[in-house]
């Protein structure tokens, strides 16, 4: 009696939860489906009209679509390239014991604190402006011309930004599976003479896969939905040179009012997303029991 | 066996990590210092470090000019309102699977997960035409509705590995002391969640105050908190970096205060419980 008492209550307690977010996902996600089959423009009200598969025809043959979409993935990977094997060094080193550990941890985190749109507009005016940014004093300092970054190197400089924010992720998850490592066995490796790069290759790297593979899939979810930066430094330009994918359709629904357009983009965002996603689903499906 | 490493080594490495360390901080350290520069001493060239005139008059400009203080209470509210409407519906939602299993919990907790996956360009259209005819926009309420959805996924993961943790023993032995449910829960279940409930809404706090997306997207001038506000200096006018750096300042210290204090549930929070 108790258990049958207890499972309707607990059906009753979870579902506020499940039914709020089955509103927020399939409300929307109708509506995108349903306006990427329309001709909608917001500067033309009560024109909307069926249209079939014309927006996803003219969204996908758009040069601006090719080009956001390596852009997309060229950030994507630049950033995970960059944070992975930069948070494997890190880890490294700060699982070594030395002096201030607690503070050199405190100090490499503190980047992932920082909101998007500040880490972007510090590092655009007072590292890599031209010609008041720090990067162009020392460049002179040098005696060299110095580098307009985000004109010159648009995307890059994006990627650089980017990645400073994602390292300290990046660090400390690793660094959290670096410390779960059996001490033993690495002494056991050492004492047998393995050299510290086949410590490192055979039992460290094997040991840390699964949470570099975290690392890649969760990264990869929050880098295909990059905007603010973008949106303070470039603006996606020089013309579409640092324009991703969700940047893209934002200009086409928000700044050229294109509904139909912009949600037939947002259609193609949500598939590639996906890819990813059901690999990490997965990931963290077999954890669950464990 | 402790690892016994010499002293010379433990000392390069010291050197080294600080570099690096500091190296990483840098762009934090040196916003917090031209905060405190006149705009001529901000663009300085040799750049000055510690040996100018501090000043903190550009606190009290960013103030004057925007009214600071009210984006920063917008933040302050939008975050923390969102954490607060979410842990309430997060914490039945949590508690029951934790506690009550049936055959699809696992399936119903992935299918909340997968909402998070859902990349909010997607619907960002219909959001915004919705936000439009309800007359959300540019509202706080409207941002902290958005802001609870998008996070609630996390927060009743989060809570559930949390719960999940408590035994089960313990709840049996109140049941067969004749607790009731409600003071099952409020007597034996809530002291022992607090400190699980605490770094869940500490992260949910930080996740909400640099949320980027929809508070840019979905606030003008009126309920847009820092991180909006913030982003007007994208189109500045003549020298700015000072008061670009003091209204930076105020905007990350309270999160980078509250990040060193959850650093350990962050990575549990970020990866579902997939890395402990």
């Amino acid at each position: 009696m108790a258990t049958k008492h207890s499972r309707m209550s607990a059906r009753l307690m979870i579902s506020p939860a499940v039914l709020l977010l089955l509103g927020w996902m399939l409300i929307p996600l109708s509506m995108t489906l349903y306006f990427s089959f329309l001709r909608y423009n917001l500067l033309m009200p009560g024109m909307e009209e069926f249209t079939g598969l014309t927006n996803y025809r003219f969204f996908l043959t758009d040069p601006a679509f090719f080009a956001a979409l390596w852009n997309t993935i060229a950030l994507v990977v630049g950033v995970l390239v960059v944070t992975v094997i930069g948070g494997i060094l890190l880890a490294l080193l700060l699982d070594q014991p030395f002096f201030g550990q607690g503070i050199v941890r405190i100090l490499v985190i503190a980047p992932f604190f920082v909101m998007p749109t500040v880490s972007a507009l510090v590092w655009k005016n007072m590292f890599m402006n031209p010609v008041n940014g720090l990067f162009a004093h020392a460049a002179k300092a040098l005696g060299l011309q110095p580098f307009d970054f985000l004109s010159s190197a648009p995307l890059a400089s994006i990627i650089g930004i980017v990645s400073w924010q994602w390292l300290p992720f990046a660090t400390l998850i690793l660094l959290t599976a670096l410390q779960s490592l059996d001490q033993e066995q690495l002494e056991a490796a050492e004492m047998d003479g393995a050299p510290w790069i086949k410590r490192f290759w055979y039992i460290m790297l094997p040991h840390l896969a699964r949470a570099i593979t975290v690392v890649i899939l969760i990264q990869t979810i929050f880098l295909l939905s990059v905007f603010a930066e973008i949106l303070v430094t470039t603006n996606g330009g020089p013309g579409t040179a640092s324009t991703n994918l969700t940047y893209l359709i934002y200009m086409q629904s928000l700044l050229q009012f294109d509904v139909g357009g912009g949600s037939a983009g947002g259609v193609v965002a949500i598939i590639l997303a996906n890819i990813v996603a059901i690999f990490l689903m997965r990931m963290i499906g077999k954890n669950l029991d464990a | 066996m402790a690892r016994s490493v010499s002293t010379r080594r433990k000392l390069i490495t010291t050197v080294f990590a600080w570099a690096i360390g500091i190296a990483i901080f840098f762009p934090i350290l040196w916003t917090i210092l031209t905060s405190f520069k006149t705009e001529a001493a901000a663009i300085a060239d040799p750049p000055v470090w510690f040996n100018f005139d501090w000043t903190v008059e550009n606190y009290a400009t960013v103030q004057e000019r925007s009214n600071y203080f009210r984006h920063f209470m917008n933040s302050v509210i939008i975050s923390g309102g969102s954490t607060l409407l979410g842990l309430i519906i997060a914490v039945p939602a949590a508690w029951s699977m934790a506690f009550v299993p049936a055959k699809r919990t696992k399936d119903v907790l992935m299918w909340m997960l997968s909402t998070k996956m859902l990349p909010p360009v997607g619907v960002l259209v219909p959001i915004y035409l919705l936000f439009r005819d309800l007359g959300l926009l540019d509202t706080r309420i409207g941002l902290v509705i958005v802001l609870t959805l998008i996070n609630l996924p996390i927060i009743v993961w989060m809570l559930y590995t949390y719960f999940k943790e408590i035994p089960g023993e313990i709840l049996e032995a109140a049941r067969m002391d004749g607790a009731s449910l409600r003071s099952e829960i409020i007597h034996v279940l809530t002291p022992m969640a607090i400190p699980g409930m605490a770094s869940t809404v500490l992260l949910n706090i930080i996740l909400a105050w640099n949320e980027a997306f929809w508070t840019l997207n979905l606030t003008a001038a009126k309920a847009a908190p820092l991180t909006a506000f913030i982003a007007s200096y994208s189109s500045p006018e003549g020298l700015f970096y000072a008061k670009l750096s003091a209204a930076s300042t105020m905007a990350i210290a309270p999160i980078l205060i509250m990040g060193w204090f959850s650093q350990k549930q962050l990575v549990r929070g970020l990866t579902f419980g997939a890395v402990k």
